[in-house]
């Protein structure tokens, strides 16, 4: 079984190097995921990606569960506990340390510039996020449709994001996508 | 009674371990497509553990810290409230059911992923999950044009270089952090009197 080991050990790895890197948040690394899981490794399909990203986000629980699922595709109940270990747990020790000392630099003039430059990175993350996800789920135009609906309506509009993601689902199933 | 009637600025008593295991726990039951809103509702509207001056505090601190930010901000809230066990009982109490609802969902899909009625559901959802996504990117990008104005550029070169030309997220960051701070720095050092 030294091969599952070995296997277990990229995962923990890699993910804890990617929520280290997650600036702003976990959908900061989806293209890092997408690069790793799909180009790099050859863990999964396209489709697959892109479906588990869906499922992650039509679940309940914070959109970081996608980690869990691509866990469990890679390596089983040890790959799913691995990689949301990997992904969850440094960086909230980090933050359970920090936010002890949190006071003492918060109004720092060093702070502030690091968090003005952060934050636009961070942005740029989620916006990679969303052109590495539609270029990957958008394979044909009622899909295309799909995703600019369902950004307008939830940019214009305050309904619950699962609305949406049941529209959708119901019009997948009729067949048109 | 002895005490004056409480203001309606006075916080609640400290939550409990087993409070924060269950206010974390009934949050992951509600958070459909992120949790932040519902976390705020949660501690500032409804139970009043927090003004939402602290919640924004501990938020920043979350959004400087790298990693999922909600299930940092379990674990600054928690260590606040209770130390290293209160972090630790908020972090799973946040953790343990979307982690079980996610294994029961990987285990599904790798049986029925490749059913026709799977198949064509996910074909539909997986184009709208995209969707949310570019409407959140959106909703965060605006504010950026208001204000620090290299940001909206190193907003659209960072999404540029990850999304389109797909390059390693490492060696991105490696060049455009240094970038951006020293851009923020300068700016502040310009608006300083």
């Amino acid at each position: 079984m030294k091969a599952d080991g070995d296997i277990l050990i990229t995962l923990a790895v890699q993910f804890a190097i990617m929520s280290l890197l997650a600036l702003g948040g976990a959908n900061a690394v989806v293209p890092e995921m997408h690069r790793q899981a799909v180009e790099l490794r050859g863990w999964m399909s396209e489709s697959q990606f892109t479906d588990m990203f869906a499922i992650s986000q039509a679940a309940p629980g914070p959109n970081v569960m996608l980690v869990t699922l691509i866990g469990y595709h890679v390596a089983g109940v040890a790959g799913a506990l691995v990689t949301t270990l990997a992904m969850c747990g440094p960086t909230a020790m980090l933050a359970h340390f920090l936010g002890r000392t949190w006071d003492l630099f918060k109004d720092a003039p060093w702070r502030v510039a690091v968090q003005a430059g952060v934050v636009p990175i961070s942005v740029g993350l989620v916006g990679a996020s969303a052109i590495v996800l539609t270029q990957a789920a958008d394979r044909s135009w009622v899909a295309a449709v799909i995703t600019v609906a369902t950004a307008a309506t939830a940019f214009w509009s305050r309904w619950n994001p699962l609305w949406l993601i049941g529209v959708a689902g119901l019009a997948g199933l009729t067949g048109l996508v | 009674m002895s005490e004056p009637a409480a203001p309606l600025s006075t916080l609640p008593p400290i939550p409990s371990h087993t409070e924060l295991f269950l206010a974390f726990f009934k949050i992951t039951l509600m958070g459909f497509g992120g949790t932040l809103m519902w976390t705020r509702r949660m501690f500032v509207e409804r139970k009043r553990w927090m003004t939402a001056e602290e919640f924004n505090d501990v938020y920043a601190l979350c959004q400087f810290l790298p990693g999922p930010n909600v299930v940092n901000l379990t674990a600054v809230f928690g260590s606040r409230m209770r130390g290293p066990t209160g972090a630790i009982a908020a972090w799973s109490g946040f953790l343990i059911l979307p982690f079980c609802v996610m294994l029961a969902a990987g285990m599904l899909y790798e049986r029925y992923g490749d059913v026709e009625i799977v198949r064509r559901v996910l074909s539909g959802v997986a184009p709208a999950a995209a969707g949310l996504l570019i409407a959140t990117a959106v909703k965060m990008a605006a504010p950026m044009f208001r204000r620090f104005e290299p940001a909206p550029f190193v907003m659209l070169a960072t999404a540029f270089a990850i999304g389109l030309m797909r390059w390693p997220l490492l060696l991105v960051l490696l060049v455009i952090i240094p970038v951006s701070i020293g851009l923020a720095w300068t700016m502040r050092a310009r608006t300083t009197p």
